[in-house]
């Protein structure tokens, strides 16, 4: 099967080539053969891409260990959900995902374009072909080809690394990688409009749903990420800055910046060139944090073995950057925008300073991500920049940018009047203003956490606000009860009001990151039998006792777990239990570190973590670090509305008046937003 | 004064807070990273370096950890393969630490020439790849 799997790489190596030449002259030239073979190339490379992967695949459920690939990443006795999640757990399996994943995407890309944007389709073809065949490149040349045998054939293979044998770990690396992916697809839209000349509003229009989807995958990924580091790495937080986890973001806030400035373009024809450069900046953001990944430049806990696979990324990262940027500014002229800015406050206006900040964000997170290698250069010593640098930049701008999440959507188009100011904000802002008075009293003294929970309390306010107007004004206007018209309103508007509930759960994000403020922890040493407390910041005692040490033998591993018992305020609340797992191949040889699994007991106020660092030898005397985090509970659960806002905003469809004032500008601007 | 002009303030205000904060907060929470034998370099020119909190990167020395489970001390050395320092750690390693890991130790040198560590981050050559088998 790996001569197949070779084959199929090569065909679809050559076949990419092509199909970039054929998209590219036939496009420019406008020859229709050509054309038409450049998008059947994209198929045709998405055919060998997927018999490649059912090849790697069969040598890793066959248990091939005469495949290097497969003996790295897994073992007879890994249990067959980790067997098929090893495709992209290793370095060269994941380029291969990269690829196909990205023909695939490129297939229905040239499937499900609607008819007046097919002009675009031959250069789009030659994007797809071009990345596809770049990365299948990696693969032959870059030693990194996932089909090459061992001179020997091992009696077993090394297994999957136990901190990767995680539900969450099965989907955080494709749903990322599919952000990462398909923000190619935008990026060949915005190449194919600027190499055609063909700049009105109708590839933003082409463009805007597979923006849609990359963000919302990517958002899906990022949160999944942060799921699997709290449940998994034991250090008792889900977000570190580490710069693996920084790369995952700044695609994402350019992204974010991207689909809120493009509403502007849509409706007044403004901010064209900042448009097209926030695509093609996400694009190389994308590419830049699998170079991250892969390269190992930046020491991280995350990297890769460090390769010449880096070398080829940053090539690759340069070529692609000057190429997309010289064509960009040699279409300058004709990006021009049709209207000016009228009013400061406005909604234009708050929309570019929420551009501004997600992009100064992203920018200072960028910078402190590349601190290390700049500061080298320039001073000669490596200064490294940690989480109080982020967290001291990030928090500030991230607040501002929450008090503009209520204000944007609510601001009247071009001037902003005074009643219309009144009329839109008098409750929302008393409503913020009640609960920072509320929190005070309460006795709460972080200045972050107070103006997170304020602020939040005011968006969530104008979401309510919104909704209820629209529901009401459906009700007098159809008669239909109050449940139907939300419901109808929400159909109806899908991208104004899937929104709004997108911007519920940022809230939501921001409120249960400002509870990791009042995060509290302790490290105890405990025989059977003794407990240690820890004060919880909403005030109750939390006692844990240490009930005592099992051991036993699991399918792959060997398992020391400590049962605690949990007291809160003196009464039984659970018993967690946490554990250390030794993995083993089958013929029971230790293989990789031992791991920690978490014990967690979560609610909506807060979780309780705890970890077994490690047993005192032959006895039952161990040590726990036991954390309290405050409403993390909310972080996964904001993430979900964050997504599910997202679905409803694609959701296909959507009435044809609608439609008709997206794709023209300035239709109805009166009445819409105000 | 036009909306353009008034924007354009308002643009080089957020411009300047990010600006400022990134400076702020690099000058407030940067820290060296530093190698044994850079440190060793330094000290010997700057004894200002003593006391300051800062990252070294290097590597375990193959038999030079102690573990006291009871009291959470774990002490070891680490060496670039120049100088060489030990360090004391009271906490919990990561999962991924022994004595053969590249390390990154975060804490001060103090006078005693010994790091006085607060936190430890280990590296395996590669994290998702087994160690390799002897």
């Amino acid at each position: 099967m790996t001569v197949l799997g070779n084959l199929c790489l090569w065909l679809a190596f050559l076949v990419g080539i092509w199909g970039a030449l054929a998209g590219f002259v036939g496009g420019l030239r406008g020859q229709p053969e050509l054309r038409q073979s450049a998008r059947h190339a994209v198929f045709a490379m998405c055919a060998a891409l997927l018999v490649a992967v059912f090849s790697l695949e069969w040598a890793l459920f066959q248990h091939d260990f005469n495949v290097e690939y497969v003996a790295a990443y897994t073992s007879q006795n890994l249990p067959v959900f980790y067997t098929w999640s090893a495709l992209y757990a290793g370095q060269k399996g994941s380029l291969l995902f990269w690829a196909t994943v990205l023909s695939l995407f490129g297939s229905l890309a040239m499937v499900f374009t609607a008819r007046r944007h097919r002009e675009y389709l031959p250069y789009v073809a030659a994007v797809v072909c071009s990345v596809a065949a770049f990365f299948i490149s990696v693969m032959l040349f870059a030693h990194a080809n996932p089909f090459r045998r061992l001179p020997y054939t091992p009696l077993d293979g090394s297994g999957l690394n136990p901190q990767l044998q995680n539900p969450g770990m099965v989907f955080h690396p494709p749903m990322l990688y599919l952000g990462y992916i398909s923000i190619t697809i935008p990026f060949a839209f915005a190449m194919a409009a600027l190499l055609s000349k063909r700049l009105d509003v109708d590839w933003l229009v082409a463009i805007r749903k597979w923006t849609l989807l990359s963000w919302l995958f990517l958002s899906i990924g990022i949160c999944l990420g942060m799921w699997w580091a709290y449940v998994e790495l034991g250090w008792g937080g889900y977000w570190a800055w580490d710069p693996v986890e920084n790369a995952s973001l700044l695609p994402w806030l350019t992204m974010t910046a991207f689909l809120h400035s493009v509403m502007i373009q849509e409706k007044r024809g403004m901010l064209k060139k900042w448009n097209l450069a926030l695509i093609i900046g996400s694009w190389l953001l994308s590419i830049f944090g699998t170079f991250i990944t892969r390269s190992g430049v930046i020491s991280s806990v995350h990297s890769f073995t460090q390769s010449n696979v880096g070398y080829f990324f940053l090539f690759f990262l340069i070529a692609a950057g000057t190429a997309s940027f010289a064509l960009y500014a040699t279409r300058l002229p004709l990006l021009d925008a049709e209207a000016r800015l009228e009013s400061m406050v406005s909604r234009e206006a708050s929309f570019l300073f929420n551009n501004l900040l997600l992009v100064g964000i992203a920018f200072s997170v960028l910078w402190g991500t590349l601190f290390p290698i700049l500061s080298e250069l320039v001073q000669g010593t490596k200064v490294t920049v940690g989480p109080p640098f982020f967290n001291q930049v990030n928090i500030p701008l991230g607040l501002a940018l929450l008090a503009l999440t209520g204000v944007g959507p609510l601001v009247a188009w071009r001037r902003a009047s005074l009643p219309n100011l009144r009329r839109q904000f008098a409750v929302p802002a008393t409503v913020g203003a009640f609960t920072l008075l509320v929190m005070l009293v309460g006795g709460m003294r972080d200045f972050s956490a107070l103006m997170a929970i304020g602020l939040g309390a005011f968006v969530l306010a104008t979401v309510v606000q919104e909704f209820a107007r629209g529901a009401g004004a459906r009700h007098r206007q159809y008669g239909e009860g109050y449940a139907l018209a939300l419901g109808r309103l929400l159909a109806r508007n899908r991208r104004r009001y899937g929104g709004y509930i997108v911007h519920t759960g940022i809230v939501i994000l921001f409120i249960a990151f400002a509870g990791m403020a009042f995060k509290t922890e302790t490290e105890a040493t405990l025989r059977p039998g003794e407990s240690v407390s820890l004060k919880s910041p909403y005030g109750w005692t939390y006692t844990f006792t240490h009930l005592g040490i099992s051991q036993y033998d699991a399918l792959n591993r060997q398992v020391t777990a400590a049962t605690v018992e949990v007291y809160r305020n003196g009464k039984k609340t659970g018993i967690l239990t946490t554990e250390k797992r030794q993995h083993v191949d089958a013929l029971g040889r230790p293989t990789f570190q031992p791991s920690t699994e978490v014990g967690i007991i979560s609610d909506v106020r807060e979780d309780l973590y705890g970890v077994l660092a490690g047993v005192v030898g032959g006895t039952e005397q161990a040590v726990f670090r036991f954390t309290i985090n405050p409403l993390v509970w909310w972080v996964w659960y904001g993430g979900m509305i964050v997504a599910l806002g997202g679905v409803i905003v694609m959701w296909p469809g959507g009435t044809p008046a609608v439609r008709r004032t997206q794709a023209g500008y300035a239709v109805k601007l009166v009445g819409e937003g105000t | 004064m036009n909306a353009g002009t008034k924007f354009a303030i308002g643009a080089a205000l957020i411009v300047g807070s990010v600006g400022y904060l990134m400076a702020s907060g690099v000058k407030a929470t940067g820290q060296y990273f530093l190698t044994p034998s850079e440190l060793s370099q330094k000290i010997a020119v700057d004894p200002s370096f003593y006391d300051v909190g800062m990252k070294v990167g290097a590597r375990v020395v193959p038999g030079s950890v102690t573990r006291d489970v009871a009291t959470r001390t774990l002490t070891f050395q680490v060496t670039d393969g120049g100088a060489r320092y030990p360090v004391v750690y009271r906490g919990v390693p990561p999962d991924t630490f022994n004595d053969s890991v590249e390390v990154v130790v975060e804490g001060r040198l103090r006078k005693d020439g010994v790091i006085h560590a607060t936190n430890v981050l280990a590296k395996c050559g590669s994290r998702y790849e087994a160690v390799p088998k002897a």
